[in-house]
């Protein structure tokens, strides 16, 4: 890379001015000490007798005692779903639930602000992202499928759509209540009752969404939400009371839930993991490329199921990106995710900060060369400092392996075939990003890359409207938009 | 027979020290990239930081038919001592005023650090011949101005004559001789991003000492993305060839709060070597009170009303 170092490799360290803390308080929000489930619209003590913490990963102090939904809990809700839909939650006018989602996403926004410390407390996110991107979202998909109560009719004609029945959803901690959003919303507003259950190290925001159910007026039975590990979630997906399951997580965990459903005629939708291209041709905008390379894989610390992990850039413009690349990693503020100017947060617990570290060692000794910026880390909580590998060939296993963290790993290509051949050389097929001034491109691109969602000249953008899901292990149905009504739904 | 040239027009020039690319910009990104960065919150001295930096890197500014020996001494004698009440206020950098007037600003800030900045070049419009314009830039020389804010030709610019604006940056500085030169691109007449940085790139190569957004005659003018666009060339030719290249936001900043919005996009852009007047320069007419309401409740912790801030 004899180009690279004849250019100065960042401008100047920042000296001149540090921009004094400036933390969101943390007293908007009150949590409690215990929270029990939330079964029947009512809290319940758990029948297992167990409960666990939850701590913030940027102190490693605890912030909660939650309780542990073993069989007989896992039980009671469904019974508790069931009742609700036999008590004709789905046979209520249309527009009646409507009603509901409307006034859970005006409450949501209403309390967004607590709600997002509570995130970025529970999670480690940045406040910035919480404030600007969860909380935002997640009342957007409430708004979104409040609109289509009534409509299903006209969203599948002729088809007389009927609801499904009782949804046991599970969620990932990477957005806990994004992905609550994503999945609560479109089961209720097909006429479902859901069993919820949130990840154990973020479930503070969805026992506090039960407050919200509360406040909307929603009926008992409709929304119950349990905590607990994957032994909760194994309880939920076998229990014959649930017709279908909805799970956002790791493509592991998805192959042994859909394992155990071959056969039962449960509905089934997954959601999993990915290993995104983000590829950058040499006629791109390259500054605007470059916060769409760091939006693409340090949003919310890499724990982004649709990051873009895998950077191609076209060789042309090889030693112009990285410089840009390395000197941008320079300005990210890496720290307590309640400060106002934090970019990257910290991670979510020990063990993903544990399989971080572990690929990144792989990364080292498979022979890619590692750069991280000059950083000053906390000395308590979770944290990994932004991370890019050049000469990375595609048989490492940073570059076939979820990291799930701030780890880039970089490759390059000289043709578009070779960029496509490249992308989809990957067992996953989420999303993919491709950033070119060339329209044209863009749709010949969009046509051969194998990945659910494809962003042009920007990068981990979300909307209600605009359906989300994957090909091949990135998992199967998708989440959003008309098509996210589908799996909530039986036709004749 | 006319000689063959080396390379078709679209490649880089084989220049040495090279310029970076033209490429692009995109709108989309760029405007949320820059609405990100207006985001940061700046609290308690960094705060303190940025406001004695405004005071410090401001151009004090009146462009006005209507200006006068006495408008322009009440301005000078403010710029150079901003806060009569409180001594720890620096001065501003330049008064900025049109050619007639740089005399008695020279008068006024004789024995201080303020410099005098006198505008030229059939300012705002730019639409005079060649000539007259140098010329007009050596009077203004003459006449005693330390820096010397020319306008592009926008009309040459937008009918693709690139030629003739960088003929005239050329020609200006050469005028300037010694003198400061500030190529004003008026980018709310060049519409588009990709204007902006090519223009950006075009007065660099022509021999700017510094870029500067707009005249403060049309509107909008120093946008936060267009300022952030002129940054990054600024950024891209310093990496490609090492020359620091200053930038002076002018126009439609009026609160303390937008001035340390451009001071985070050159923090987070160029770097702190770029927060100084050497090298950044705020064009105002208007935000010097502000600023100074800013920092008195900054020192005492409450605001004071504008009667207390002079008028000049």
């Amino acid at each position: 890379m004899a180009e690279l170092d004849r250019k100065p490799d960042r401008a100047p360290v920042p000296a001149g001015w540090d921009y004094a803390p400036a933390p969101e308080a943390r007293d908007v929000v009150s949590i409690q000490e215990r929270y029990p489930l939330f079964i029947g619209g009512e809290w319940v003590e758990p029948r297992s007798g167990e409960w666990f913490a939850t701590v913030d990963p940027a102190s490693e102090e605890p912030l909660a005692e939650v309780a542990f939904a073993g069989p007989d809990d896992v039980d009671v809700a469904v019974q508790a779903a069931r009742t609700a839909l036999a008590d004709g939650w789905s046979n209520r006018s249309p527009a009646e639930r409507a009603k509901y989602l409307f006034r859970i996403a005006r409450i949501l926004q209403e309390r967004s602000r607590e709600f997002a410390v509570l995130e970025s407390l529970d999670g480690g996110k940045p406040i910035k992202e919480s404030r600007d991107v969860d909380l935002p979202l997640a009342a957007a998909h409430f708004f979104y499928y409040a609109g289509w109560a009534d409509k299903l009719e006209y969203a599948f004609p002729n088809r007389s759509p009927r609801p499904v029945g009782v949804a046991g959803q599970i969620i990932p901690w990477n957005f806990p209540l994004l992905m609550l959003a994503w999945k609560v919303a479109p089961a209720l507003a097909a006429g479902n009752t859901v069993i919820l259950k949130p990840a154990e190290t973020t479930p503070l925001s969805a026992l506090l969404f039960c407050d919200v159910l509360r406040q909307a007026e929603v009926p008992p039975g409709v929304v119950n939400i349990v905590t607990g590990d994957g032994r909760t979630g194994a309880e939920l997906v076998t229990h014959p009371g649930v017709d279908k399951i909805a799970f956002t997580g790791s493509t592991e965990v998805g192959k042994a839930i859909q394992r155990q459903l071959a056969g039962t005629g449960k509905r089934l939708t997954l959601e999993l993991g990915g290993k995104a291209a983000n590829i950058v041709f040499d006629d791109a905008a390259l500054d605007q490329a470059v916060e769409g390379i760091v939006n693409g894989i340090y949003f919310n610390q890499g724990h982004v199921c649709c990051a873009g992990s895998r950077l191609f850039v076209q060789e042309s413009v090889y030693d112009d990106v990285l410089r840009k690349l390395k000197r941008r990693m320079g300005t990210l503020r890496v720290g307590d995710p309640l400060d106002k100017n934090t970019d990257v947060g910290a991670i979510n617990s020990r063990q993903q900060l544990d399989k971080i570290t572990e690929l990144v060692r792989a990364g080292e000794e498979e022979g890619a060369d590692i750069y991280q910026p000059p950083c000053r880390l906390p000395e308590k909580g979770y944290w990994f400092v932004p991370t890019v590998f050049t000469n990375v060939a595609q048989s490492y296993r940073i570059a076939q392996e979820e990291i799930f963290g701030p780890v880039l790993s970089v490759l390059t290509f000289r043709t578009p075939d070779e960029a496509i051949e490249k992308a989809n050389n990957t067992p996953y097929g989420l999303s993919a990003g491709v950033w070119t001034e060339k329209g044209s491109r863009i749709l010949w691109m969009a046509q051969r890359l194998r990945a659910g969602v494809i962003w042009a000249n920007t990068y981990n953008r979300f909307d209600p409207a605009s359906p989300f899901g994957g090909y091949k292990e990135s998992g199967f149905g998708r989440e959003g938009g008309r098509h996210g009504l589908e799996p909530y739904l039986d036709f004749e | 027979m006319a000689k063959a040239p080396a390379l078709t027009a679209g490649f880089e020039l084989p220049l040495e020290p090279r310029l970076p690319r033209i490429g692009s910009v995109d709108q989309v990104a760029v405007e949320e990239r820059a609405a990100s960065l207006a985001r940061r919150s700046i609290k308690r001295d960094a705060k303190v930081f940025a406001l004695e930096l405004a005071v410090r890197c401001m151009d004090l500014t009146t462009l006005e038919g209507a200006d006068t020996p006495g408008k322009v001494a009440a301005l000078a004698t403010k710029g150079i001592r901003p806060d009569p009440s409180d001594p720890d206020v620096p001065s501003v950098a330049a008064i900025c005023v049109y050619p007639n007037l740089v005399p008695t600003a020279v008068d006024r800030t004789r024995g201080t650090s303020v410099k005098v900045a006198s505008v030229a070049t059939a300012f705002p419009s730019g639409q005079s011949p060649t000539d007259i314009k140098v010329e007009e830039t050596r009077a203004a020389v003459e006449l005693g101005a330390d820096e010397i804010d020319m306008v592009i030709d926008r009309g040459a610019f937008l009918s693709g004559r690139y030629a003739k604006v960088y003929d005239e940056i050329v020609r200006v500085k050469d005028a300037c001789g010694d003198v400061h030169l500030k190529v004003i691109l008026e980018t709310g007449e060049l519409g588009t991003y990709d204007n902006v940085r090519r223009a950006s790139l075009l007065a660099i190569a022509g021999g700017a000492d510094f870029i500067k957004t707009s005249t403060g005659k049309v509107s909008p003018a120093a946008t936060l993305p267009v300022t952030l666009v002129m940054l990054e060339a600024i950024r891209d030719v310093y990496e490609e060839t090492g020359r620091m290249v200053g930038m002076k936001a002018a126009g439609g900043i009026r609160s303390a709060k937008q001035a340390w919005q451009h001071f985070v996009l050159v923090n987070e852009t160029l770097g702190p070597d770029w927060l100084t007047p050497e090298l950044f320069r705020l064009g105002a007419s208007s935000l010097l009170n502000d600023v100074l309401m800013q920092l008195r409740k900054e020192k005492t912790g409450r605001y004071q009303s504008l009667d207390y801030f002079t008028i000049d």
